[in-house]
C-alpha cells in the first residue's frame, strides 16, 4: 500500500499544497500515502464510500457531516488537492504565523476559518444561517433516539435564545462567533500532525 | 553434420551434469536434514548477510537523497498524527465546556460539543485504528524488494544492480528449488499418508502418521526457507486441549505444524487442498466442514466439544480472529472456540517483516501468487511464543476468556490489542455501536438523574461489562 506514493506526487503539486495548506514536505507525502490507501478504486480521487469504509468515522454520529465537508458543493469525489485543503482547517496555529503580515490572505487553519468549519456542520443548505431546523437535525444526529422530540425541541429552542442577537431567530456565523469566543477553538479544532 | 552435432551433444552433457548436481546438493542439504530433523545453521548465516545487505542499501538510498537535497519517504511508523491520551465522551465534553462542576440536572447542549465529534471524526480519517491492519507493513528499511520500495527515484546505480542481481538469485535459483522442494514435500505427504492408513494397528498408525507429518512439514517450511524461533517449548500444547494463535496468513499453519502435530479445522475445498485434506485424514482426525455445515454453531461446537474430550486425540488448532491480519495488531477473538470448556494453549506468532512479509491480502491476491511471492521472498522469519495454558474462570463469559487471551498473545507478540472484529475487512461495522456513543452523548445533555438510576440496576456488575465490551473507543 503507498508502494508508489513519493512518486505519483510531483515535486511542484507538494509546492503548491505547501503553500497553500501550510503543511511540511514530509507530512504531505505521509498523508498522500493515506490518501492513497483509502483510495480503494485507485482513480487518485475519493468517494464517500471511501470514508465510510473507516469503522471509527462510521460509528461517528457526525460521520456523514464530517465526510460531506470534504467534498465541494454537488460534487461525489474529492481529489488529494480538496483533502488537503480540508485537512489543513485542523492544523495547530503556529506562534509564528499570528504575527504575519496582516493584509495577506487569511491562512485555512485560523480561528475563523475553524470556526466556519464548524459551522458549516450545522448549516447545511449553506445559507449562512443555522435555522431551528438545522440545529434540530444535527442534535437528533447527535442523541439518536434516547431524548424525546418536545425535549430536544427545548434544548434548541434555549440554544437560538441565548445565542440569537438580532431577533431573526436563527444563528448567523457572527452570532456563533460569539457564543463560542471563550472557548478554545485553536486547540479543540486542531490536530497535531507529527514532523 | 558433425558440428552441428557436436555443441548439442556438450549441451545436453552440461544440462544432464548441472541437473544431477542439482538434484544431489538438494537432496543432501536440504531434504535428508529435514526427514532426520537436523539443520546445518545455513539458513541463520543467510539472514545474518541479506540483513547487512539491507543496511548497506537503506544508507545508500539516504546518501542518495541527500546529494539530491530531497527527503526520503519514511513510513509512518509512529503514527502521522500524536493522538491525545484516551479519555471517555463526558470528560472531553465537560473539558470543552469548561465547566468542572459535573453534570447539572438540567438538560444542558453547547453548540461547542460538536467540536469534539469533528475533531475525533477527523482524526479518524487521517489515522484510524483498524484500516491500516488490513494492508502490508511499510518498512524503516528497504529489503531489496520492488514491492517494499518507496524511494526508488533516489536508487544509485550500484544499488540498481545489487537488486538486479537480488531478482536474479531470487527468480532463478530460490524460486525454482522452493518450488521443487514444496512440490516434493506436498507429493510425499499424499504418497506417505495414504500408506500409512493401510497399517492394521492404530498405535503404529499415529506414531508413523506423527513422523510422516512432521516430515512433511519441515520439508515445507525448507521450501519457504522459514527461519523460526520457537520459545518456551514447555508450554507446547498438549491433547484435549485447543491451541489458538493469532492469524496472519495460511503459512501459519505450516509454522505451528513444524513442530507439533495438530488436528486442524477448516472448510473442505475441492482440487489440490480437498485431495491434501482427504489424505491427512486417513491418517490422523482432522476437523473439515462442509461448507453448508460452517453456519451452524451448535454443530461445530459438538465437533469441537468432542474431539476434545478424547484425550488421545491431537490438540485442535484454532485461529479465532478468522481471518488474515496484517500482524501489528491482535482484532477480536470469536467466542465459538472459547465456549468450549477446556483448556486453552495460547500461541502467539510474530514476523519479521524485513525479509519478506506474510501477511495475505486476499483482497489483492489469490492463493497461487501469494505462494508465489512468498517464494520469490528471501525468507520467512519468524517467532513462536508459547504461552502458559489458561482455563475459562469462575464468573467469566466467554467473551471475557476470548479478550483474556488476547491480551495475553498481544502482550508476549507486541502486538496492538485491538477490540474490533477482523469481519470489517469485508463488512461494515454494526450500527450498535454508533447507538452506543449516542448514548453517552445524550447523557451529557440529560444529566445525572439517569445515571442515578443506572447505578442501582447494574449491581452485579455484568451488564456494565457488557457495555464496555460493546464499546469500542472508550478508554482505547
Amino acid at each position: 500500500m503507498g508502494s508508489r506514493a513519493s512518486t505519483l506526487l510531483r515535486e511542484e503539486e507538494i509546492e503548491e499544497i505547501k503553500k497553500e495548506t501550510g503543511f511540511s514536505h514530509s507530512q504531505i507525502t505521509r498523508l498522500y500515502s493515506r490518501f492513497t490507501s483509502l483510495d480503494k478504486g485507485e482513480n487518485g480521487t475519493l468517494s464517500r464510500e471511501d470514508f465510510q469504509r473507516i469503522p471509527e468515522l462510521a460509528i461517528n454520529p457526525l460521520g456523514d457531516r464530517i465526510i460531506n465537508a470534504f467534498f465541494p458543493e454537488g460534487e461525489d469525489q474529492v481529489n488529494f488537492r480538496g483533502f488537503m485543503r480540508t485537512l489543513a482547517h485542523f492544523r495547530p496555529i503556529e506562534d509564528n504565523e499570528k504575527s504575519r503580515n496582516p493584509t495577506a490572505s487569511e491562512p485555512l487553519n485560523s480561528r475563523t476559518n475553524k470556526l466556519l468549519f464548524a459551522f458549516r456542520l450545522y448549516d447545511l443548505d449553506r445559507d449562512d444561517k443555522i435555522s431551528r431546523d438545522e440545529l434540530l437535525q444535527v442534535l437528533r444526529m447527535m442523541v439518536g433516539v434516547n431524548i424525546s422530540d418536545e425535549q430536544l425541541g427545548s434544548i434548541a429552542d434555549r440554544t437560538i435564545q441565548e445565542a440569537d442577537t438580532n431577533g431573526d431567530s436563527s444563528i448567523s456565523f457572527n452570532e456563533f462567533i460569539k457564543v463560542l469566543e471563550k472557548v478554545d477553538v485553536e486547540q479543540k479544532m486542531s490536530i497535531r500532525f507529527l514532523h | 553434420m558433425a558440428w552441428f552435432t557436436f555443441p548439442d551433444n556438450l549441451l545436453c552433457r552440461c544440462l544432464g551434469i548441472s541437473i544431477t548436481m542439482w538434484f544431489t546438493l538438494l537432496f543432501v542439504f536440504i531434504i535428508v536434514p529435514a526427514v532426520l530433523g537436523v539443520s546445518f545453521g545455513i539458513r541463520s548465516f543467510y539472514m545474518r548477510t541479506l540483513l547487512k545487505i539491507f543496511e548497506w542499501a537503506t544508507l545508500r538510498m539516504e546518501m542518495g537523497a541527500k546529494e539530491k537535497n530531497q527527503e526520503l519517504y519514511k513510513p509512518y511508523t509512529n503514527g502521522i498524527i500524536a493522538k491525545e491520551p484516551p479519555s471517555s465522551l463526558q470528560q472531553e465534553i465537560l473539558e470543552l465546556r469548561g465547566s468542572a462542576n459535573g453534570l447539572r440536572s438540567e438538560p444542558e447542549f453547547e453548540m461547542a460539543d460538536i467540536f469534539y465529534f469533528c475533531r475525533r471524526g477527523v482524526e479518524s480519517i487521517v489515522d484510524d485504528e483498524v484500516t491500516k491492519r488490513f494492508s502490508a507493513q511499510e518498512l524503516e528499511s528497504w529489503n531489496l524488494l520492488t514491492r517494499s520500495n518507496y524511494n526508488f527515484r533516489h536508487i544509485s546505480l550500484r544499488l540498481t544492480v545489487l537488486w538486479g542481481l537480488g531478482i536474479l538469485i531470487r527468480y532463478g535459483v530460490l524460486l525454482p528449488l522452493r518450488v521443487t522442494l514444496a512440490v516434493t514435500g506436498i507429493c510425499l505427504l499424499l504418497v506417505l499418508t495414504t500408506l500409512v492408513a493401510f497399517l492394521p494397528s492404530a498405535e503404529l498408525r499415529s506414531y508413523l502418521s506423527e513422523k510422516v507429518h512432521l516430515m512433511c512439514y519441515r520439508i515445507c517450511v525448507r521450501a519457504l526457507t522459514a527461519i523460526i524461533t520457537y520459545h518456551n517449548s514447555e508450554n507446547k500444547p498438549k491433547n484435549g486441549g485447543i491451541c489458538v494463535a493469532n492469524h496472519t496468513t495460511p503459512i501459519d499453519v505450516i509454522i505451528l505444524a513444524n513442530d507439533g502435530c495438530y488436528s486442524l479445522v477448516g472448510q473442505v475445498h475441492g482440487g489440490l487442498m480437498g485431495m491434501v485434506q482427504r489424505a491427512m485424514v486417513k491418517s490422523s482426525s482432522h476437523i473439515w466442514f462442509e461448507r453448508s455445515e460452517v453456519k451452524d454453531r451448535h454443530l461445530v461446537a459438538k465437533r469441537l466439544g468432542d474431539h476434545v474430550a478424547d484425550k488421545t486425540k491431537q490438540p485442535i488448532l484454532v485461529f479465532p480472529e478468522g481471518t488474515c491480519i496484517n500482524n501489528t495488531s491482535v482484532m477480536m477473538f470469536k467466542k465459538g472456540s472459547f465456549e468450549i470448556g477446556c483448556t486453552v494453549y495460547p500461541v502467539a506468532i510474530k514476523y519479521d517483516p524485513r525479509f519478506g512479509d506474510a501477511f495475505w491480502n486476499s483482497s489483492k491476491f489469490g492463493m497461487v501468487s501469494y505462494l508465489l511471492r512468498m517464494m520469490s521472498s528471501w525468507a520467512i522469519v519468524c517467532s513462536v511464543w508459547y504461552l502458559p495454558p489458561m482455563n475459562r474462570e469462575e464468573g467469566e463469559d466467554a467473551v471475557q476468556f476470548a479478550n483474556r487471551v488476547k491480551a495475553a498473545i498481544a502482550a508476549q507478540g507486541g502486538l496492538v490489542d485491538l477490540i474490533w472484529d477482523g469481519g470489517l475487512k469485508r463488512a461494515k461495522v454494526k450500527d450498535v455501536f454508533k447507538e452506543e456513543q449516542q448514548k453517552l452523548y445524550s447523557k451529557v445533555l440529560v444529566g445525572d438523574s439517569e445515571d442515578q438510576m443506572e447505578d442501582k440496576c447494574s449491581e452485579d456488575g455484568t451488564a456494565e461489562g457488557d457495555e464496555s465490551s460493546k464499546d469500542p473507543t472508550e478508554g482505547q
